[in-house]
């Protein structure tokens, strides 16, 4: 039984910490990478302007960019050129030799819906199950999924995002697709 | 007296913990780029991610328009953006603000190396 002083503790913790996940959008004018003296800086757009009205997020923009295009806050366009042709690809692949952690799930869809096949096939990644050998360690060098994932997609503090699927799950999801 | 010193250190700890939180950095996925910008005289520029993925899917600059992923692969001049390549693709003054407006895009602190910013979770991977 926690006493009312650990209590206290863990309020002021708890407080500490979700001061941390709030939205806090700078002003370019206080964002370090801007030069407060640039004559036409006040003629820009300020982060919370936009971001604050779309879907909510804990890391990165705190916005939840998928579920933003998902729900239509934003309809950003998919080509300049009419020929360019859209691919929208609804495919999940699971990356299993994770160690202990859930399996991962990548869905194509998302990721099709922002970005062109060529975006990451084949120079990052080789197409075809069993294909492309990589783990967190080059993921955090900025190869593979950290070519995105760590500098404009969510960063990879966000394990579970990927590692998401249970063993048992996984199994499950085996033996449906698997041809008897 | 011992639980009112606690209680004190508990307060400035979540004090500092807020001034932490909420200390001056750049929005995700800004991108400064300097390769040329301060050697021409001119302030480096800021993209900001944020504000054009609301415009644009990444599949319009990073396929069509031939940006590379990787910040820092992209040697863009000035003589190319004026052509219509890359930034000029849009900022023509039909679908954005045309070139002359120099002082939009070059509003970059000086000294600023080239790269991506940001980041409130991560300072990006480690090679950037």
């Amino acid at each position: 039984m926690l006493s009312v002083r650990s209590w206290r503790k863990c309020f002021w913790l708890l407080l500490a910490m979700t001061t941390n996940s709030f939205a806090d959008w700078k002003p370019l004018t206080a964002d370090s990478v801007h030069d407060p003296a640039a004559p036409a800086l006040n003629l820009l757009q300020i982060p919370e302007d936009a971001l604050s009205a779309l879907p909510p997020d804990s890391a990165g923009n705190k916005v939840n960019w998928v579920e933003a295009l998902r729900q239509g806050h934003i309809n950003p366009r998919t080509n300049i050129f009419p020929e360019t042709k859209i691919e929208v690809l609804d495919l999940d692949i699971y990356f299993d030799q994770t160690a202990d952690l859930r399996v991962v799930r990548f869905p194509h869809r998302p990721h099709t819906e922002w970005l062109d096949c060529v975006n990451c096939h084949d120079q990052i990644f080789k197409r075809g199950r069993g294909e492309n050998e990589f783990g967190m360690f080059s993921i955090l060098e900025g190869e593979f999924c950290g070519q995105c994932h760590g500098a404009v997609a969510f960063p990879l503090t966000e394990c579970d995002r990927c590692h998401s699927v249970p063993r048992e799950e996984y199994e499950k999801i085996q033996k449906a697709t698997t041809p008897q | 007296m011992i639980r009112i010193q606690a209680r004190r250190r508990m307060f400035l700890l979540t004090i500092l913990a807020f001034v932490i939180s909420t200390q001056a950095s750049a929005e995700y996925g800004d991108v400064v780029l300097n390769q040329r910008a301060e050697k021409e005289g001119m302030r480096p520029v800021v993209f900001p991610h944020w504000f054009h993925r609301i415009r644009f899917r990444c599949k319009v600059c990073h396929s069509e328009l031939g940006f590379e992923m990787r910040a820092g692969a992209n040697d863009v001049t000035m003589d190319e953006i004026t052509q219509g390549k890359f930034c000029g693709m849009c900022h023509n003054g039909t679908t954005a603000w045309a070139v002359e407006n120099c002082d939009l895009c070059h509003t970059g602190r000086p000294g600023l190396a080239s790269g991506i910013y940001g980041g409130h979770e991560t300072l990006g991977p480690g090679r950037w």
